[in-house]
């Protein structure tokens, strides 16, 4: 066993491209998925602009046969959706659901950061409080439990090795990518899909609007109301939606002819401890770097081999003391720093699927050779100023990048990194 | 409602849920819901629940568990709906 992970195959459900194809060309034009939701304003959300994916329920019908559609909410929507296509994407068929075979070799560690919680209040929530709990049906369970859709997913492509959901907040599609490739490289499994799925619903973002943490400025222009890295930035966007890779060991992957997208070199999963500014809410930035040079040491390279960063970059105030955190942890000055960018200003705070989207994004700019732009930052915060070469307005041609790094924090002080490198045979 | 009138709705009610085609293409009075079509037994209930939308009755838990083929659904729902 050579320990080597590589990723055979992707899946992505996001707001501004379903499809990988869809969402490269996205990223390569720098459109928004952020749309005016009129739900939110009816609901007095101080933001009423949000990233969700369109034309997800035909796709839907597509795939999934009519019993289970009844049994999937959003989340589970985009989860199996990206799912299935990544695993189709790795050269593999899906499986007759009359066919006994498990794929013992493969699982799935597929996250969420809040669950079902369209389920939640659209059913489970008003029944109960009805006296109607037997009208509730056989679904709900399923729907609003943690593992929900990694478990449908299991079901879709006969999975037998481990099957499980992880949920670190805002981490957790970085989170269960690393998870994947440790549970690879300790032998125990051959392949796995991991990453994110986060559900479209007011339920899940109405907390976050609480808190005055999401955008409120900018509500009547939606694709520039994300505006990481702007002096401007009043509070992220929330997004919606899912991405899954397919990771897989290199010499699982060598023995079929699989078509590999990049390595993933190694990666890093902490937790600040709520201390030195570190918070429920906010990251303890010594926990930030510590996380970011684990990530380079677990990968094997010095912090100079990183050409290209995908940060966590919300459009909070975080964003300037992450640029700084970035720097210090890989030793660079304005003057040598890689080229930055935050793919939530096109599509969002997807929380839970975040760093699965975001690694997708990743994964097609090493294949592409190109750096999508951080839109809506035209007014950089001042305090990264001196940065400012290092931010892409308009997408750049890149073919030289070949290792990018992709960092997620989330509520908790929990950070995760993971470093890819583009597979060049 | 005729019993025929019934049977077609029941039939198109069980056909969200049934994982075998063959059955499917097959079905009469006599098609058991969950062995030949394959129905997942927990979804049961949510055909039970489908049954009471469709025909705007109420099923109680010892009726419904005295369903196993599609006869027996009609005989139920035909009662009911007098």
């Amino acid at each position: 066993m050579s320990g080597r992970v590589v990723v055979t195959g992707m899946g992505v459900v996001s707001p501004n491209g379903v499809g990988l194809e869809a969402y490269e060309l996205a990223l390569r034009e720098g459109r928004s998925g952020i749309r005016h939701l009129p739900e939110l304003e009816e609901l007095k959300f101080g933001c009423t602009v949000a990233g969700v994916p369109q034309g997800v329920d035909e796709m839907a019908e597509e795939y999934f046969a009519p019993d289970e559609l009844l049994a999937m909410n959003s989340s589970h929507r985009y989860g199996c959706i990206a799912a299935v296509d990544a695993w189709t994407d790795a050269g593999f068929e899906r499986p007759d659901p009359n066919d006994d075979d498990v794929h013992w070799e493969a699982g799935a560690i597929i996250g969420t950061g809040i669950g079902g919680l369209d389920t939640t209040g659209d059913k489970l929530v008003p029944f109960v409080n009805a006296g109607r709990v037997r009208r509730l049906g056989s679904t709900m369970v399923e729907q609003i439990m943690g593992s929900g859709v990694s478990a449908r997913i299991s079901g879709l492509l006969a999975l037998g090795n481990q099957v499980t959901a992880n949920s670190s907040a805002c981490s957790t599609g970085t989170e269960a990518i690393i998870g994947g490739v440790q549970r690879i490289k300790a032998g125990l499994a051959e392949r796995m899909l991991c990453g994110g799925t986060e559900g479209s619903s007011p339920y899940i973002w109405a907390g976050f609007d609480a808190m005055r943490v999401l955008s409120r400025k900018h509500n009547d222009e939606p694709e520039r109301a994300s505006r990481p890295l702007s002096a401007s930035a009043g509070g992220f966007v929330p997004g919606s939606g899912a991405a899954v890779l397919h990771v897989e060991s290199l010499e699982s992957a060598e023995e079929r002819g699989a078509r590999i997208y990049a390595e993933i070199l190694g990666g890093a999963i902490n937790c600040g401890g709520h201390r030195n500014g570190g918070s429920m809410t906010a990251p303890n930035p010594n926990s930030v770097q510590r996380c970011i040079r684990q990530a380079v040491e677990d990968a094997g390279i010095t912090p100079d081999e990183i050409d290209g960063i995908n940060g966590h970059l919300t459009a909070t105030g975080a964003d300037s003391s992450e640029v700084h955190s970035w720097a210090l942890a890989l030793e660079r000055t304005p003057d040598n720093f890689p080229v930055i960018a935050s793919t939530k200003a096109m599509i969002g705070h997807g929380l839970g699927a975040a760093g699965a989207l975001e690694s997708v994004a990743c994964l097609l700019m090493l294949g592409g050779g190109f750096m999508h732009a951080s839109i809506n930052c035209e007014d950089l915060h001042p305090n990264i100023e001196a940065y400012a070469a290092s931010v892409p307005h308009v997408m750049r041609e890149k073919p030289e990048l070949r290792t990018m790094i992709k960092a997620a924090f989330g509520f908790g002080d929990v950070n995760s990194c993971a470093i890819f490198r583009k597979w060049s045979d | 409602m005729t019993k025929d009138e019934i049977l077609e709705r029941v039939i198109e009610i069980v056909r969200l849920y049934a994982k075998d085609d063959d059955a499917m293409e097959a079905i009469s009075l006599e098609t058991n819901i969950l062995q030949d079509l394959k129905v997942n037994s927990a979804r049961l209930v949510d055909v039970i629940l489908a049954f009471e939308d469709e025909f705007d009755i109420e099923v109680e838990d010892e009726d419904a568990d005295a369903v196993d083929t599609v006869g027996d659904a009609v005989e139920l729902i035909l009662a009911k709906v007098g």
